[in-house]
């Protein structure tokens, strides 16, 4: 059975050698690299929930064990560009997922427009969080840097936020373990701007080429897999902002 | 033939049901909504939960937890399309969310209970 | 004794190699080097972790000779940790975990499903450059001052006490842990969304089954490696304060995160490993494994619960009784499916037609070695033994026997029963037979002794020791030499065998698996026409109702 058979099926394939030219030589069918390309990015994202993971951890740990360092720690974050950051994420990931539906209903003008609304609302994430970095770099709180606890050993030092929380000093053990806060803070959203970087730069590249027509032609693979990729960042995002802003602001 | 066959397959596997802008209008509504509440309650005092003796359950980090842990969901299912993907991805996404709790729940559990002291 | 053998080469005054092979189809150095073709990346690899395994080697060498005599002699007591070190890095990182997957698993995978290619080419390719580019820092990093930390990287000694090059071979671990994530995610998406028509799950052969659960490992675990290596990076050079007891951190988070994936990791070292074994011993008894889809299962349940035993590492470390308590019965759970495969092999050379080519004297030694291994490693995860056994010489025997004894032997193993299908020629048998027992006997020799030092005492990592452990050293020692011996000869007969080996055929095992229905070398597209798989795995009725037709088809 199996020698004909095969003769056969061979003869078939190579009288039709069609197939779309974004279809790569391995694969059968389109639709095969399709799922095995969208596959392939769900499990890189598995490794960034794992790669981000060790970092949850260490935060939860040091929370719980010096929780009023963390809580006055935080309080030194600006919660007006907190959310404004947290907004204009969720907004971009709208844009983005309305960019993998302007791909997939072949809606050039749709895409290329939702694409580079989602890069400006990327720049101006990072735009605020450079902001906010400055802020933290002008005030000493960069841990191993010059790292300052005056604003916790005597929060009176300190009128801006002192005249919001009105919180008491904290003694120079604990004041310490502020370090530790703005380590997580600077670690966690650090990697998070990382990401955002190198989205924004695959955004720019993207947009490139969506002008040029590349993803409405039916190959929306490319656009939807990176939508995948905004996606989590967004999700990254979504719980950094209550952990590290939004400790106790009562 | 078996081409067709593969393909009738293979397409039926990746059927692209394209979500409607309608659906990912609301879901960010909603994911805006969420964000004002998460801040709105870090400002209030919900107070906690005595479970037991040297045990207490403070609410705003539960509620803030689950606030963000619904936009997450909201997310996923809906911008990130796994309502309507495959199971394969579904248990993948879920794979990954169970190594992760692994990994912060049994580390986690060593520093609870070196305060339970000796046996 | 009988000199059965079920190799069966054609007739050599007529074979030749196929004109038209993966080798010959594209000549010239970028040919190779921006290949896409995982065959070519296979050889590639296979070079490449040969190359590293010889430098570990040579730094095993050293540590031997040091512990010759009890005192520091040969090296500073300083020098000798940074030797251990390198030793371990080079071995885990470059050479074992990198060992079957990418060298037999990027070969033979793609054939086994009956697919042309793996889903990313490109990524795999990638994966090569990333871990050359590793080894290439961590080379930089051993002889501009070495590191002395142990492989492990224990802090606050890693990030606050030493000023060697932490950092630096913490990036090349960081890159080469990448190489390993795409490697890994490579085999899962390829072998779920590529086997040809008729593979279904339970058709694949166990090596499949056990690259994907080592796969699932390396997707998952290697993460938390990375993120660890960049606090180490920061700690050092920023003083951030995530592992320094004097600013609030714990040392013991380091252990935390790195032990979750440096377990696993020895999983993701002994699968594929055990995948081979499953091969060899299905080919050498004429029989199809037993139990097939336990062994399969197993593979997967040794992967996820592999993720639940890490602190079995940190006993001693300050962890918390209730962890211990926890840690040591999953510990004695994750036994259990290891034991089951080794149950299922040993019934699976019950009333099967033995033969004792070299893979299957290599598959032996595997299922002896890596027994004892395993079995010593209940000891060791009975918290109330491994409090008075670990960091002795107890440890460093448990580890070579399941890491040297089991998953390097099962590596030959597979070398030398994939080697006819890779390059087209045998090897020659009667050297690569006794290269095989000088490894047993050096094996043995080597790591025994270290069992028994172990318990009298002798720490590890140490240059010095008292003088009374000096004999059993000088013996371990001597075994080493003869393990050394035992490791060049295939270095040597392997490459003579390429010019000089005998023409191996299509199928010179009479093995099932739809690679040995190809030409050797294979083509670069694998098949002529894609395969259908319309029998069970290891169905030697199916081989032997091929060979027949074959056989009547000539005349």
């Amino acid at each position: 059975m199996s020698d004909s058979q095969v003769a056969v099926h061979g003869a078939a394939e190579a009288a039709h050698h069609e197939h779309p030219p974004y279809q790569r030589h391995h694969f059968e069918t389109y639709a095969q690299q399709n799922d095995a390309t969208n596959f392939a990015m769900w499990l890189f994202l598995l490794t960034e929930i794992m790669f981000f993971g060790g970092l949850f951890t260490a935060y939860l740990i040091y929370r719980n064990w010096y929780y009023p360092a963390f809580v006055e720690a935080s309080h030194q974050l600006n919660i007006f560009w907190g959310t404004a950051n947290t907004a204009v994420l969720i907004t971009s990931s709208f844009t983005m997922a309305m960019g993998v539906w302007s791909a997939e209903m072949k809606k050039k003008g749709a895409l290329v427009l939702c694409l580079v609304i989602t890069f400006i609302l990327g720049l101006a994430f990072l735009g605020i969080k450079t902001i906010e970095y400055k802020e933290k770099i002008d005030k000493h709180h960069v841990p191993g840097f010059h790292y300052s606890m005056q604003s916790f050993l005597n929060p009176q030092s300190d009128p801006e936020v002192y005249k919001e929380y009105h919180d008491p000093a904290l003694p120079v053990d604990m004041a310490r373990h502020t370090e530790l806060y703005f380590f997580l803070y600077f670690a966690m959203t650090g990697m998070h701007a990382l990401h955002m970087i190198i989205g924004i730069a695959i955004l720019g590249f993207m947009i490139f080429r969506a002008r040029a027509g590349a993803y409405t032609t039916g190959h929306v693979t490319f656009v939807e897999n990176f939508g995948l990729y905004w996606h989590f960042v967004d999700i990254i995002w979504i719980y950094l902002f209550p952990l590290l802003y939004l400790i106790s602001r009562h | 033939m078996k081409q067709h066959e593969e393909d009738s397959i293979e397409a039926h596997e990746s059927h692209h049901h394209v979500v409607s802008p309608v659906v990912y209008l609301t879901i960010v509504l909603a994911l805006l909504v969420a964000t004002g509440l998460t801040v709105w309650a870090s400002y209030i005092d919900l107070g906690e939960w005595h479970i037991a003796p040297g045990i207490t359950l403070f609410w705003n980090p539960v509620v803030a937890l689950a606030i963000a842990a619904t936009k997450m969901i909201l997310v996923v299912l809906f911008f990130m399309h796994v309502k309507y993907s495959t199971k394969l991805t579904q248990l993948t996404v879920g794979a990954g969310l169970f190594t992760f709790f692994i990994l912060v729940g049994m580390t986690l559990s060593d520093y609870f209970s070196r305060a339970w002291g000796r046996w | 004794m009988s000199s059965s053998t079920i190799v069966s080469l054609p007739d050599q005054s007529t074979a030749r190699i196929p004109k038209m092979n993966f080798i010959s189809k594209e000549k010239g150095l970028l040919s190779w080097l921006l290949t896409g073709d995982h065959k070519r990346i296979a050889i590639l690899y296979l070079v490449s972790i040969t190359f590293f395994f010889f430098i570990g080697g040579a730094l095993a060498g050293l540590i031997r000779l040091e512990l010759l005599t009890p005192q520091s002699d040969l090296m500073a007591t300083d020098t000798y940790n940074k030797v251990f070190t390198m030793h371990g890095i080079i071995m885990i990182f470059f050479f074992l975990v990198p060992s079957v997957p990418a060298t037999l698993g990027n070969f033979f995978i793609p054939m086994m499903i009956g697919a042309k290619d793996l889903a990313l080419p490109k990524i795999n390719l990638l994966s090569w450059y990333l871990y050359l580019a590793a080894g290439a820092l961590a080379l930089y990093a051993m002889m501009s001052g070495g590191v002395d930390t142990g492989w492990t990287f224990t802090t606050p000694l890693s990030t606050h006490y030493l000023n060697t090059n932490v950092i630096t071979t913490g990036i090349a671990i960081f890159i080469a842990g990448f190489s390993s994530i795409f490697t890994g995610l490579n085999f899962i998406v390829t072998i779920h969304k590529m086997r040809c028509p008729g593979m279904t799950w339970f058709r694949l052969p166990l090596f499949v089954w056990a690259n994907y659960a080592a796969s699932i490992l390396m997707v998952l675990g290697t993460p938390v490696l990375a993120i660890t290596l960049v606090l180490v990076v920061l700690e050092r050079t920023a003083g951030i304060g995530v592992f320094d007891p004097t600013k609030g951190g714990d040392p013991l988070l380091f252990q935390h995160l790195f032990w979750f994936y440096s377990h696993p990791a020895v999983y993701i070292m002994i699968l594929p490993g055990m995948g081979v074994i499953s091969e060899t011993i299905s080919t050498f008894s004429r029989k199809r494994v037993f139990g097939y889809t336990a062994v399969a299962f197993s593979s997967v349940a040794i992967a996820v619960f592999g993720f639940f035993v890490w602190a079995h590492h940190m006993f001693i470390m300050g962890i918390s009784n209730y962890s211990m308590l926890v840690f040591s019965l999953l510990t004695m759970l994750v036994a259990v499916p290891s034991a089951i495969k080794i149950f299922n092999w040993a019934f699976t050379l019950y009333k099967g037609s033995i033969t004792f080519e070299t893979p299957m004297l290599y598959t032996f030694g595997f299922m002896g070695l890596f027994t004892i291994g395993g079995l010593t490693g209940v000891f060791l995860g009975t918290s109330g033994t491994d409090i008075h056994l670990t960091e002795t010489y107890f440890i460093v025997a448990h580890f070579h026997f399941v890491m040297v004894g089991g998953m390097l032997m099962a590596f030959l193993a597979g070398v030398h029963f994939w080697w006819p299908k890779m390059t087209g020629r045998m090897y020659p048998e009667k050297i690569s037979q006794l290269a095989a027992i000088v490894t047993f006997i050096g094996f043995n020799f080597t790591f025994f002794p270290q069992f028994i030092l172990g318990t009298l005492g002798m720490p590890r990592r140490y240059a010095t020791y008292p003088p009374e452990f000096q004999v059993l050293n000088v013996f371990s020692t001597a075994g080493a030499t003869i393990l050394g011996v035992g490791y060049l000869l295939p270095l040597l007969y392997l490459t003579w065998s390429l010019r000089y080996g005998e023409i191996a055929g299509e199928n010179p095992w009479q093995a099932t698996g739809l690679e040995w229905q190809t030409q050797s070398p294979p083509l670069t597209e694998n098949f002529p026409a894609i395969p259908i798989m319309d029998h069970e795995a290891y169905d030697y009725e199916w081989l032997d109702t091929q060979t027949q037709k074959e056989v009547t088809s000539v005349g």
